[in-house]
């Protein structure tokens, strides 16, 4: 009790001293901050944040979910790379999850997540993200926070534009940011503009499993495809990808790509694509990629190497693509709440250009084309111009909208954020970012609702922000209100690996449906032990399978006899709680693997090839309970050959 | 007795029967690991024991198993089984009673039902006794003079648990019946044609 009344006197304290400090010395302390920010970041003990942000962890590959506007990291979930201390890649479960093409692959780049939508607005059921390394779209499932689908893209390298989802999430999209021969074949570069062409792909996601499907491809020229958004309300059957490098240059893009005044935006009609390949106009090709599903009554994942692919290509499939002109080397390319503008991002433009929707169908209409690129039609940029932000700054990426009329766009090269009105084009409020930010995300910011009080950026550079840390530094997060007309920062926070596009929405959405513990009796693993009377211990030539369970405090079986040198053991630990965080762990010597963390009712299997004989004690490896430690036990393993009977206890 | 009383009698003869539906008693459990509302808690039926939440009996099995405690297995508590024909032979004789309408008989059924409550609530806290006594001696935690006994009616504090037992929504509604009973019996009696 002393011990407590003291702790609290000592957080009271230190809650005081917060108080005093940033009342005190304001703007010299926090440079950019508001005087009264500690209070607004301020979640006390034991209550919850807002909001939840999931942020992409970037080369991490995994995705790290975030409180708002507390800044407090909950959980990174491993999608793309490894993640031995969640046994992610590792156990037999999991292993399946990260197969490609290519074979198993334990990293990836991960970008961009992507809420699912229903009616334009996140419906909290998943999130998507993808792989840009080997180009992948990853489903993950918000009741449990674990990925469930990862599906590859053939005839794609540099999966960055996506995976951005139409406005019911009817298709997830990709498209390549590097051209490449399709089908891939032996051919020099410098025949890129002869050979080299860019896909977009559209994957189909069913509306009540999640299921993902590569539904078709749409074969478009070799340029760098970039970043896209669905259209919405009045351009609900368009998707809008910016791309650069429409010089087809194949070597020092830096330069190479920056030599057009002008590149474009993709503007394509999924709803003509749908009635194409209806009428069988697309052209299936050979095309391998992996499928990897996670089963959830198996508790399984399994990984399937699928062939062929439906291709649309432009000049036989009339009206499903068209290209915009937009100032050079366009990044971001977001559309406004209302589904009419859709901005882009040139970063080395001097405007920000914002395109009009019905314009554009105008212009289509009305056939005033300027030329055409592989029988796609390009419209003139002015015809389809709303208008443009002028001097907004320098270096404009990206841009997030507030519901409320005004735009907010990230600046890379001048290091802030330039508030902007949807109605007149005129910048209102600038803040600057410390440093380079890249994405910025509002919760809800690229939907049709969005919930208009923060505005969070994802810096690229942090310098002198943090204590440093030797020569590699966090990256790190910045929280501004933006319930006001001015922008105010109240926070940093520092990121996983490095922050790219982030989705956050009320966490009212997601909370009360989040899984305690997986129910036992429906646990369909083939591997099950439902009770300590099931464990056994068998043999199958070489391999041994252990059944075993994991309940407060101790593993069944926690002796066993008659394991040989050369066998391939199998753990198939049933994890038997069914309380709330009560997980356990599992490692056992020597093994060239990772642990097992096992949840409430949960089975996984971990593979151990003992090296010599000898004891090998095994143990909990998640402080489960008072008697955590005595959470443990022996395998005895005797030499290659040798008639020790397989006994347990 | 009039309709009226007899009706009263006729519900309160009924209430018994809803000890099918209702939980006649509710222990809950919390600490500091087990905060409100994510404490456990167990729904004691005539017929049957159940968790508040769907595993919560099951982990106040598991936890039971540091003191040495009996795991508690509803199907091999016998009251659950003596208890289901005994409440029905109470409403049928309640009924029998409404139906003869006399206040005296009406009133023996009272007292029967009592003394059935008495010889029950003893009977479960024997049971309580029994349990929070009857601990295994290789018990991981064996603290000496140390019983786990939980309360009959209110709280007490068992090492890190906080044990409450209350009477459930069952007993309140035969109280609420045994009430209108009684409330029948001070009613004026019908007065009979001289």
């Amino acid at each position: 009790m002393k011990r407590i009344r003291s702790l609290t006197a000592a957080m009271a304290l230190s809650l005081f001293a917060l108080i005093i400090s940033g009342c005190s010395e304001g703007d010299k302390a926090h440079i950019g901050a508001a005087g009264d920010a500690a209070a607004r970041v301020y979640v006390a003990p034991g209550k919850y944040d807002e909001f939840y942000n999931f942020v992409s962890g970037g080369f991490s590959g995994q995705l790290a979910v975030y409180g708002l506007p507390s800044g407090r990291l909950f959980r990174v979930i491993p999608v793309f790379s490894v993640d031995p201390e969640k046994g992610w890649g590792f156990s037999e479960e999991t292993k399946p999850m990260l197969n490609t093409s290519h074979g198993f692959i334990p990293w990836d780049d991960f970008h961009h997540p992507e809420l699912s939508m229903s009616d334009g607005s996140p419906d909290g059921k998943w999130i998507f993200g993808n792989a840009n390394n080997t180009p992948r779209v990853a489903r993950i499932d918000l009741s449990d926070m674990r990925t469930k689908e990862i599906i590859e893209l053939p005839n794609s390298s540099g999966n960055h534009s996506s995976p951005f989802t139409t406005e019911n999430s009817e298709y997830v999209v990709a498209g390549t940011r590097f051209s490449l021969p399709v089908p891939n074949q032996d051919v020099s570069i410098a025949s890129y503009k002869e050979n080299f062409k860019g896909t977009i792909s559209f994957i189909k996601v069913d509306k009540t499993t999640g299921a993902m499907d590569l539904s078709f491809q749409i074969l478009v020229p070799g340029f760098d495809y970039d970043l896209a958004h669905a259209g919405k309300g009045p351009s609900h059957d368009w998707m809008f990808f910016s791309c650069y490098n429409s010089e087809q240059a194949n070597t020092m893009l830096e330069a190479n790509a920056s030599q057009n005044d002008k590149d474009f935006i993709a503007a394509i009609n999924w709803k003509k694509c749908e009635e194409y390949v209806a009428q069988g106009k697309g052209k299936k090709i050979d095309a391998k990629y992996a499928h990897n599903v996670f089963n959830d009554k198996t508790q399984m994942a399994s990984s399937e190497i699928k062939n062929g692919v439906t291709i649309l290509t432009p000049a036989e499939c009339p009206g499903i693509i068209y290209y915009m002109p937009t100032p050079k080397s366009p990044h971001g390319c977001d559309v406004d709440p209302s589904g009419e503008l859709i901005v882009g991002g040139g970063k080395l433009a001097t405007v920000i250009p914002v395109m009009s929707y019905s314009k554009m169908i105008a212009s289509i209409e009305a056939k005033k084309f300027d030329k055409e690129i592989d029988g796609i039609p390009v419209l003139n940029y002015k015809d389809c111009l709303a208008g443009e932000v002028k001097k907004p700054g320098l270096g404009p990426l990206h841009t997030e909208f507030d519901g409320k009329g005004n735009a907010y766009t990230s600046m890379f090269v001048s290091s802030e954020i330039v508030k902007w009105s949807l109605k007149d084009f005129k910048v209102l409020d600038r803040a600057p970012t410390y440093y380079s930010i890249g994405h910025l995300c509002i919760p809800g910011g690229d939907s049709k609702k969005p919930w208009g009080k923060y505005v969070i950026a994802y810096n690229k550079i942090t310098k002198d922000r943090f204590l440093p840390t030797g020569p590699e530094l966090t990256q790190s997060a910045q929280l501004y209100d933006i319930s006001g007309e001015k922008m105010k920062l109240l926070l940093d926070f520092p990121t996983i690996g490095e922050p790219h596009y982030a989705q956050a929405l009320p966490a009212e959405l997601i909370q009360s449906k989040q899984v305690k513990v997986f129910q036992l009796k429906d646990n369909n693993h083939p591997y099950v032990t439902r009770s300590e009377k099931d464990c056994r211990v068998e043999r199958k030539g070489n391999e041994v399978h252990i059944y075993a369970t994991a309940i407060r405090s101790h593993f069944k079986p926690d002796n066993i006899e008659g394991v040989k040198v050369g066998d391939v053991v199998y753990w198939h630990i049933t994890n038997l709680e069914q309380d709330w965080d009560v997980p356990h762990g599992f490692a056992v010597i020597g093994n060239n693997n990772s642990e097992l963390l096992i949840m409430p009712g949960e089975t996984l299997t971990l593979k151990w090839e003992p090296k010599y004989p000898g004891i090998h004690p095994f143990y909990c490896t998640d402080f489960c309970s008072a008697l955590h430690q005595e959470m443990q036990g022996y395998v005895r393993v005797s030499a290659a050959g040798s008639n020790a009977p397989l006994t347990h206890n | 007795m009039k309709p009226l009383a007899r009706l009263l009698v006729v519900l309160g003869a009924l209430s018994p029967l809803l000890l099918f539906i209702l939980p006649m008693w509710s222990i809950e459990l919390e600490a500091p690991q087990y905060p409100p509302p994510y404490g456990l808690g167990m729904k004691i039926y005539i017929n049957k024991i159940e968790g508040k939440k769907e595993n919560d009996l099951g982990n106040i099995n598991n936890l039971n198993h540091y003191i040495g405690m009996k795991r508690i297995e509803p199907d091999s508590i016998k009251e659950l089984k003596i208890m289901p024909p005994l409440v029905i032979a109470l409403s049928v004789i309640g009924l029998a009673a409404a139906l003869i309408g006399k206040r005296k008989v009406v009133i023996g059924w009272l007292v029967i039902v009592a003394i059935a409550g008495c010889v029950g609530l003893y009977d479960f806290y024997q049971w309580e006794v029994d349990y929070g006594t009857n601990l295994d001696p290789h018990a991981i935690i064996k603290i000496e003079d140390m019983t786990y006994v939980p309360p009959l009616i209110g709280t007490k504090v068992l090492l890190n648990f906080t044990a409450r037992s209350w009477p459930d929504t069952g007993f309140m509604v035969l109280g609420l019946g045994m009430a209108l009973t009684v409330a029948a019996c001070f009613m004026k009696p019908r007065v009979e044609p001289s």
